[in-house]
């Protein structure tokens, strides 16, 4: 299979403050690729630098067969590209922006309808409504409209569902998948831990650097310590209790559960037994499976 | 006086579109209360009512024994207010910034001196506690403006997605903060688009279309629907209505 | 070009559903001719008036009384001698001095021909203008009167208008050029600059560079609905300032429309240059306005006159575009000269267009940094 993006070594700096250091990265045709990071990881740089709007400094990376700084000409047709912020102009209409864009990129709507048809027939019935009248579920739909309407091979999404909604989040995912099955390749950037699990693969980004590059289930198996959801009627206690306790490592809220990493070795029995012996009730204790966001946030520390 | 937080009928119409429809609830003084809901569904207005800076159509509110009509001003002494952007000043320094908003609410020179070294301190701001706040990560403005909102000690404080965009330890290290808080015994109001921060709380509404769907605590509200996650009531009750 | 057509298209949606771009665009050139040229034609009464009478006659008597008679003026002082004329000026009360010389009843008896002299204050042109031919009118009135059918040769009033302080009347109608150059800048560059750097902000600067558009194709794609807007703007300020304000046309209109063209040409460059700097609207408006609008106001000539500004001003002032703009409306609608005449400003606005456009050029990037 050919591969559809790869980043060699790739470092771009800002005044004083490194926002790649040394990426290299690989991405298959026809993958679902997600960059999962928070805010000021570098994913926004390094989704620039692939989209031939920054220079790296050092490094190189190809798209399509294509060098995004020596060939940035050739591929800028070939790419579509949604930007953080849903770049749309508020005054025009949804059907005047989608049509704009198409136009720029030298073809109509009705020529690739066929490829947004799903997504595009939601926002019909609003087609005269000005962009910046429209929720943030709907700015993300009619952007990504705007990025499919020239065909592209390669979509770049950066953080196409921050600020929107959990329900709209989905519904966009579920757009994903069925472009995706169509053959094309996307690599898009979230800050929400819990869309990685929707990705082929994906590679957790922290300050310029990348932690790990697995598929979801990979960068789970990375987590090696004993793990265990714990849950007690009061849990601000709870919290503080646990992360005075002799065998804890860390000690996290996840939702309902707390999630407590510990020391080798340690069993349920024991950890039960200590917080007992504190006067908790209602004390629920069971061993866990990993997720994303634990492996992230071992990783993390592991970083420094 | 145990309600933090008091409406009853609340609405509020632009023109032919209502923005919130007759909303009814309490929240307790110390209770962490999550205020879900989709784009569009109408929170913001919710809370701009609730903070004294939208004057309700109809329907009747009191924060804290005051009246949304009457009383803004006495509102605004007893809430603290953050939202996603932080409304810190870049260029002002840490301790700048603490002894203005201090000074906003009226603290006296020596108490505004101790609250900003307490600040300083229980952050653990200590060596930059004179540079720009600009120059500070994310995860600290963050802590910084949730100390800050707090800084007259007000009995509710209004975040509205305090945690976007944060690492998942600095996101976490945040919600300490809001259950230490909590713990001494101020109301906390939270948005948020993370549904597992929405069990945190101590009790949920979920709005939809300007009406409030569900209210309950995380768990009776998990067992309500049938699902195991805060998302999975979520979807059930927003899906459908968020192209809208 | 197809592509291009929607671009100037989807700019002119811009302009058109923002009522304020429009407002700018079309209600500042009307307010600005209208308030500088009513503010400045202002009717005259009861402007009070000094008379130096050194002939004491039944006709200096006679027309002193029409002329006070008139409602225009208003006698302030009576002088005794030409001494007493600057004093009185400087005093800053009287705004016409009427002089009839010493043997002014001699000379209409032997020479049929005498003289009137008028001195008024050009600090205030206009005004000037104004007291002068009221005044004249109501003398030579006066001389027609005293003319019995079929005398030959007929009597005759000379009245001789002097202006003070500002001898040659430089800028008399020197703020509809003004107001034109400024609105022109306005319009152009201020505009450009700013919806350049709104599509920064809203970050369809981002998608448009990653199509196949070239930055050129983009800017140009920007700037030509402000270049034909603003040649609008400029039709409408000369018909505003020839049938509005009775300025004169009396060159080439042909030419004077070329120049017009030229110096938007210049101001849409500067704008230009502008959004290559400026990321915000913020920015790219003071940006525009310091560099562009107060000079303009202030070292073109156009409210101050460049003569009397501090010889380093009057330095600063050869590098504002507008001051050569205003000269050729100047020359081609009062003095009615040609392009022979004014080809030395015409060459400076060109060339610093193309100056411009070189650093503009040299600043375009096809990537973000």
């Amino acid at each position: 299979m050919m591969d559809a993006i790869q980043i060699e070594q790739v470092s771009k700096a800002f005044a004083d403050t490194q926002a790649v250091s040394d990426v290299s990265l690989t991405i298959q045709a026809g993958e679902l690729f997600g960059l999962i990071g928070p805010d000021g990881a570098g994913k926004t740089t390094l989704f620039k630098i692939l989209v031939t709007l920054l220079r790296p400094d050092q490094g190189k990376a190809v798209v399509n067969g294509l060098d995004v700084v020596r060939d940035f000409r050739k591929l800028r047709p070939l790419i579509g590209y949604m930007p953080g912020r849903f770049s749309l102009y508020p005054d025009l209409s949804v059907e005047e922006n989608l049509s704009f864009f198409a136009t720029v990129f030298g073809t109509t709507i009705a020529a690739n309808y066929e490829l947004i048809r799903d997504i595009y027939g939601q926002l019909e019935p609003f087609k005269n409504r000005r962009a910046g009248a429209l929720s943030g579920g709907m700015k993300q739909k009619l952007a990504l409209c705007c990025a499919l309407i020239h065909k592209p091979d390669v979509l770049f999404l950066d953080e196409p569902t921050t600020g929107v909604d959990a329900v709209s989040r989905k519904e966009f995912w579920e757009m994903l998948h069925r472009l995706n099955e169509r053959g094309l390749t996307i690599l898009v950037s979230t800050p929400y831990m819990d869309e990685a699990g929707q990705c082929d693969r994906i590679a957790l980004m922290q300050t310029g650097r990348i932690l790990a590059v697995d598929t979801p289930g990979g960068v789970e198996n990375l987590f090696q310590k004993p793990l265990f959801a714990v849950k007690a009627r009061d849990t601000y206690r709870l919290i503080q209790d646990l992360r005075a306790a002799p065998f804890t490592e860390t000690c996290y809220a996840f939702g309902e559960y707390l999630h407590l990493t510990t020391r080798p070795s340690v069993t349920a029995g024991t950890i039960h037994g200590y917080l007992t012996g504190k006067q908790h009730e209602f004390v629920d204790i069971k061993p866990i499976k990993a997720g994303i966001e634990d492996s992230f946030m071992a990783l993390m520390q592991d970083h420094g | 006086m145990d309600k933090a937080v008091s409406t009853d009928k609340l609405t509020k119409r632009f023109g032919d579109f209502v923005a919130t429809n007759e909303i009814t609830f309490d929240v307790a003084q110390g209770e962490i209360f999550g205020f879900l809901g989709a784009n569009g569904a109408g929170k913001t207005t919710a809370i701009r009512m609730l903070c004294g800076l939208l004057k309700p159509t109809s329907g009747s509110a009191t924060i804290a024994g005051f009246d949304v009509y009457r009383q803004t001003e006495q509102i605004k002494q007893v809430i603290g207010y953050m939202s996603q952007r932080f409304s810190l000043y870049e260029d002002l320094t840490v301790r700048e910034n603490i002894r203005f908003y201090g000074g906003i609410y009226g603290l006296p020179k020596t108490e505004l001196r101790r609250k900003a070294d307490e600040i300083i301190q229980t952050l653990e701001l200590g060596t930059v506690a004179d540079k720009l706040v600009a120059s500070l990560p994310l995860g600290w403005k963050q802590r910084l403006a949730f100390s800050v909102a707090l800084v007259h000690d007000p009995r509710i404080v209004f975040l509205d997605e305090p945690t976007g965009g944060v690492d998942p330890i600095t996101r976490r290290q945040f919600w300490d903060m809001i259950y230490e808080a909590a713990n001494r015994g101020t109301t906390i109001f939270v948005t948020t688009h993370y549904m597992d921060e929405a069990e945190y709380c101590n009790r949920v509404s979920i709005m939809v279309d300007g009406r409030i769907k569900a209210l309950d605590t995380p768990a009776a509200m998990k067992q309500a629907f049938g699902v195991d996650s805060m998302d999975g009531v979520f979807q059930i009750l927003a899906r459908g209505t968020s192209t809208k | 070009m197809n592509r291009f057509f929607a671009f100037v298209k989807k700019e002119f949606y811009h302009i058109l559903r923002d009522r304020r771009t429009l407002l700018i665009l079309f209600g500042l050139p009307f307010v600005q001719v209208l308030l500088f040229g009513f503010a400045l034609t202002n009717e005259i009464k009861n402007a009070r008036i000094a008379i130096l009478d050194l002939d004491h006659s039944q006709h200096s008597r006679q027309i002193i009384s029409r002329l006070l008679s008139s409602g225009y003026f208003r006698l302030e002082q009576q002088l005794d001698s030409y001494k007493a004329i600057e004093p009185a000026f400087r005093k800053g009360k009287v705004k016409m001095v009427v002089v009839f010389p010493a043997r002014f009843t001699a000379a209409v008896a032997h020479d049929q021909r005498a003289q009137i002299q008028l001195l008024a204050d050009a600090s205030e042109q206009n005004t000037a203008i104004s007291l002068t031919n009221y005044a004249t009118n109501i003398i030579q009135s006066y001389s027609a009167e005293l003319n019995p059918a079929g005398m030959n040769p007929p009597m005759q009033l000379d009245v001789q208008s002097r202006m003070v302080f500002n001898p040659e009347l430089k800028g008399a109608f020197v703020f509809v050029p003004g107001v034109m150059a400024m609105v022109l800048l306005l319009v152009s560059a201020l505009m450009t600059s700013v919806t350049i750097a709104r599509e920064k902000e809203t970050g369809t600067m981002e998608v448009l560079m990653v199509s196949p558009l070239t930055q050129i194709q983009i800017l140009f794609g920007k700037v030509l609905p402000y270049l034909l807007l603003s040649f609008l703007n400029g039709c409408m300020i000369i018909v505003l300032g020839i049938h509005l304000l009775g300025i004169p046309l009396n060159g080439s209109l042909a030419l004077l429309l070329a120049e017009t063209l030229l110096f938007i040409f210049l101001a849409l460059s500067i704008g230009i240059l502008i959004s290559t700097i400026a990321d915000t609207q913020l920015v790219a408006m003071f940006a525009s306005l310091l560099i562009m609008l107060m000079p303009t106001i202030f070292l073109s000539g156009f409210i101050f006159p460049v003569e009397s500004m501090p010889k380093p001003l009057q330095i600063i002032s050869n590098i504002i575009p507008a001051k050569y703009f205003i000269a050729i409306v100047k020359g081609i609608m009062i003095k009615g000269v040609g392009l022979q005449y004014l080809w030395k400003e015409t060459l400076v606005l060109a060339g610093m267009s193309t100056l411009i456009n070189a650093v503009s050029l040299r600043n375009l990037k096809t990537r973000l940094g």
